[in-house]
């Protein structure tokens, strides 16, 4: 080893290069692979589940784009229903005024006619009371006259009788 | 904790740091004259003296020991933490989970920010860093060695010797050649030789960084008189910025030259040449139309 500077010894590199060797082969193989593995699956696990949340978002996006376009046919649906409804209702409000026009017309013209029978009747009942009266009062005359003319009749015959 | 406990603990604290400081008292002084700073300072750059038995396999540097031990001790914690822990893993994860996955993200994020091809690129700085980082935290356990002469001696950093720091710099530069190869084929060798430099750099910056290090613990630690407080700045703290430190600078260096050298991406034509070609174009249209 004489000449060589500071003691440089090859034999000992040699045997520091063979230690050093083996430790890296055993720390790669104990240590730095599995950890690194292990690194790589849940780099792999979270990435996996990361697309399947981009893919449920997608599917959440498509989803709600579908929603909406249902949505919006509804509501055009829900607005086409309600103005067709509106114009039903529409329709039978006049229909139903119409209807109730003619009813009230007719009730009116009922009522009119009702009473003008009414009138007639009580008119006529009226009269055929009068009537009545008159006839009955005129009897009453008639008959008062007749009686008393009987009665003086019945004495001028017994009168008579008598003579 | 109440008032009386705080006292209690107080108390046997102080004792303990008492008992402490009464043996380093005891113990210091004899032995520190047995080897001077200046032998103790120029063995810790030239390793020419303290030599330890490998397995009673060779004798070998102190710092060769220190890798050794720095690496079983990595071994160990991965295959503890590949039985007991990686199993267990969550999807939400615990604090150990979150420690090693933030260690392991970051160097595999630096190889991604760097370079396309960054599968080995990635593994290889994880295995650096962590390397240079233990490596160099290890030097503040001070565990202890037998020499070969008998001397009881504190194991260094495995980057502190040169010849480990030779090593990781010529690994880190041939890991970029394969990296240039990967990316630029032949093209890629070329590439790369044309940072020469970069092994010598790259060595002994780890070995001036590390070595520094050591040699100011050393020194700091030689006095009985500075081996109060003083090491809690020294030895923690440096130990601990030095070991971010150094870790990050191999291996951003170690990404980029990677990134640089294997990047195929044609150049786009630079404007000077074009013009230079426009102007031999609007020349040769003169000449023409001249000789017309």
């Amino acid at each position: 080893m004489t000449g060589v500077p500071l003691n440089i010894d090859w034999q000992q590199i040699l045997l520091h290069l063979f230690n050093f060797t083996i430790l890296f082969g055993c720390l790669y193989i104990l240590l730095y692979k599995p950890v690194k593995n292990f690194m790589q699956k849940r780099v792999d696990h979270y990435a996996e589940i990361d697309q399947k949340a981009e893919q449920t978002l997608a599917e959440a996006e498509s989803e709600k784009t579908s929603y909406e376009e249902k949505k919006k046919a509804f509501s055009d649906e829900m607005k086409e229903v309600k103005s067709k409804m509106g114009k039903e209702v529409e329709a039978e409000r006049e229909r139903r005024v119409t209807a109730a026009k003619t009813e009230a017309e007719k009730i009116v013209s009922d009522a009119r006619v009702e009473a003008e029978r009414e009138k007639n009747e009580i008119i006529a009942s009226a009269q055929k009371e009068i009537t009545d009266m008159v006839t009955e009062a005129m009897e009453k005359l008639t008959l008062e006259q007749t009686a008393s003319d009987a009665f003086d009749q019945f004495l001028d015959a017994a009168e008579e009788a008598d003579k | 904790m109440t008032k009386a406990e705080r006292r209690k603990a107080g108390i046997i604290f102080g004792i303990i740091a008492l008992i402490f400081m009464v043996g380093a008292i005891l113990t210091g002084g004899g032995e520190g004259e047995e080897e001077t700073i200046q032998e103790m300072m120029r063995d810790a750059v030239l390793h020419d003296v303290n030599k330890v038995s490998l397995f009673g396999i060779m004798d070998v540097n102190p710092g060769m020991m220190a890798g050794v031990i720095v690496s079983s001790f990595l071994i160990v914690l991965a295959l503890i933490c590949r039985i007991f822990i990686i199993p267990r893993f969550t999807m939400v994860p615990g604090k150990i989970q979150l420690v090693l996955e933030t260690v392991v993200g970051l160097f595999d994020n630096m190889a991604k920010e760097n370079s396309k091809i960054n599968g080995f690129l990635g593994a290889y700085i994880f295995a650096a860093g962590a390397y240079i980082f233990t490596g160099t935290l290890f030097e503040l356990f001070g565990v202890q060695a037998i020499t070969t002469t008998g001397r009881s001696i504190s194991l260094p950093a495995p980057l502190s010797d040169i010849n480990g720091a030779i090593m990781m710099g010529c690994l880190t530069y041939l890991i970029i050649m394969s990296g240039g190869i990967a990316g630029n084929g032949v093209k890629g060798i070329g590439k790369t030789l044309k940072e020469y430099s970069l092994p010598i750099s790259l060595s002994f910056r780890l070995f001036g960084a590390l070595l520094s290090g050591a040699l100011v613990t050393e020194l700091v630690y030689y006095y009985t008189s500075l081996s109060y407080v003083l090491p809690v700045l020294v030895g923690v703290m440096f130990t601990l910025l030095h070991a971010l430190i150094q870790a990050y600078v191999l291996t951003m260096l170690c990404s980029l030259f990677y990134g640089q050298v294997s990047d195929n991406t044609p150049k786009p034509p630079k404007e000077k040449k074009q013009r230079r070609k426009d102007g031999k174009k609007r020349q040769t249209v003169v000449k023409d139309e001249a000789a017309a």
